[in-house]
């Protein structure tokens, strides 16, 4: 079993670039352009960490840490996470709490960066991305909740393996539902996609990730680049492990089922992001709200 | 219980959360358009339940409580309102008296109130779903909430359809026990509101050129 888990950490490492790859070529697809290579993100990534760092004067260690341990939370939670119904790498009672956590540590590094710069236009995009993502923790951790109810267990291995095999027909299938249009809405928001921020725009007075890391430069963006791609990788593999029931299939097709869930919600997200407008600032609270409110109404119905 | 009943089971709960859903966002709809569509789609929702739960088993009775219901609510009173809507002229944005987060956070909490109270009324055993008593209170609550929380007079005949769903789906939980009359003359009482509000919505539109409930309240005779 280790020996999966440690496959599953390996290709999330080497995939995980490919998923905003998807997401622009699904959207070039659908204006009718041919878009970027698919593989732009790794050239990206190559370019940037070739290049020197160059750090404004008013910053202090705060800036320079900011990227090294946003990656590094990142990285401890996608050895928590669980992928394609099998255990992930670390599994221990409570480590639900960690994940969420972990990624709040991330963000945290990454606005503490933010505003060490000083600029007033960073802790603009600060100031938001803390205020969405204080609405957003709600709808994940009431989701997970909910969850680790149902399934008996607080680890989020433990909750995979055995609510994937509830499948989506048998009882529990609406709390399934629910936590996955919940978790849908996280994965947007967290990602910075696009009923919340604009992932194309720069230097607009409404984004929010974007800003966050204008005076990164080097192997600093570059680090954020990857952390955001696997930010994409962990919250993605949260839905899709709801929605796809791979329970008893050999290691090896339910890897390659997991794979198809994950670039699957890449291109529904492509999709998205080609249909929809940025919602107003003031409508994206109530968006979130929302969401918390799918999470909720789960977690009722497993304590009713 | 072999599988067919269990995934039947499956299905009238995952309607009934749709239905939970609806609520949602009529409380967080900002347009009268779309409050309009999804009291309808509420109504429609409703009315597949019966048919679903019956499983195999449709009674003419069932058949035909459904239909009606589904027509009135899902055709006739949404061509009524949104007629009412557009002979009215007024603007299609809601003008709430509680904002849009607060409708939506007052629901999760009547949700909650709705769950807890549903499980401790001393009601018969029902057949259909442990969620449908829950879910039918919560429908009602929510159509108060409408009509205390918004302005418009339409947005008040909305709250009354949420309110006369909820009380379908209540009846619903006793299929068995209810007389098809009372639950027909409900529908009759309701299909009469409907109809004469929209016409007071007309009226009162033409009178005072606009249809906000808590001017009227400053009127002197």
């Amino acid at each position: 079993m280790i020996v999966v888990a440690v496959v599953h950490v390996l290709l999330a490492l080497l995939l995980a670039p490919l998923l905003p790859g998807v997401i622009n070529r699904t959207k070039a697809a659908l204006a009718g352009r041919r878009g970027q290579p698919l593989l732009q993100a790794y050239f990206d990534l190559g370019k940037l960490l070739r290049k020197d760092v160059v750090y404004s004067t008013t910053t202090t260690w705060v800036f320079r840490a900011g990227p090294s341990a946003a990656l590094a939370a990142l990285l401890v939670a996608l050895a928590i996470v669980p992928f394609a119904n099998a255990r992930a790498l670390l599994a221990f009672p409570g480590d639900l709490l960690l994940f969420a956590y972990l990624l709040g540590l991330a963000r945290f590094s990454l606005v503490t960066a933010a505003l060490d710069t000083g600029s007033s236009f960073e802790g603009m995009g600060a100031s938001r991305e803390v205020t969405f993502s204080a609405l957003a923790e709600p709808a994940l951790l009431l989701g997970l909740v909910a969850m680790a109810r149902e399934a008996g267990s607080v680890s989020l291995s433990d909750v995979y393996t055995r609510l994937a095999p509830v499948s989506l027909v048998e009882g529990g299938g609406p709390v399934l539902l629910l936590v996955a249009a919940a978790f849908g809405v996280v994965y947007l928001a967290e990602n910075a996609r696009i009923p919340f921020d604009d992932p194309n725009t720069h230097l607009e007075l409404t984004m929010i990730h974007e800003v966050l890391i204008l005076d990164h430069s080097g192997p600093d963006l570059a680090f954020l680049q990857y952390g955001a791609a696997l930010k994409l990788w962990l919250l993605g593999s949260l839905a899709v492990g709801i929605l796809i029931p791979l329970h008893g299939a050999p290691p090896v097709p339910a890897m390659l089922g997991g794979l198809a869930g994950m670039f699957l919600l890449a291109v529904v997200t492509g999709v998205i992001e080609s249909t929809m407008a940025r919602l107003r600032l003031v409508r994206v609270p109530q968006l979130l709200v929302g969401a918390t409110l799918l999470s909720l109404l789960a977690l009722l119905m497993v304590l009713a | 219980m072999n599988g067919w009943e269990t995934a039947l089971k499956g299905l009238v709960d995952t309607l009934i959360v749709f239905v939970v859903l609806a609520n949602m966002r009529l409380l967080g709809a900002s347009r009268l358009g779309s409050c309009i569509r999804v009291v309808a789609l509420q109504g429609i929702l409703l009315g597949l339940i019966p048919l679903v739960s019956q499983g195999g088993h449709l009674g003419l009775r069932v058949v035909l409580q459904a239909a009606v219901s589904t027509v009135l609510k899902g055709i006739v009173f949404p061509a009524l309102l949104i007629r009412a809507v557009r002979e009215s002229g007024s603007r299609r944005e809601l003008a709430p008296i509680v904002g849009y987060t607060p409708s939506l956070l007052t629901g999760g909490g009547l949700l909650a109130l709705a769950l807890w109270l549903g499980g401790r009324l001393p009601l018969p055993p029902t057949a259909t779903s442990s969620l449908l008593v829950p879910v039918a209170l919560f429908t009602i609550m929510v159509g108060l909430f409408m009509i205390v929380a918004r302005r418009k007079a339409i947005t008040q005949v909305l709250g009354y359809l949420a309110m006369e769903n909820g009380i379908f789906a209540f009846g619903l939980a006793f299929a068995e026990k209810e007389p098809f009359l009372v639950e027909m003359g409900i529908l009759l009482d309701a299909f009469m509101a409907v109809f004469v509000m929209g016409i007071m919505v007309y009226q009162i539109n033409r009178e005072f050129d606009h249809i906000d409930a808590d001017r009227l309240s400053a009127l002197k005779d």
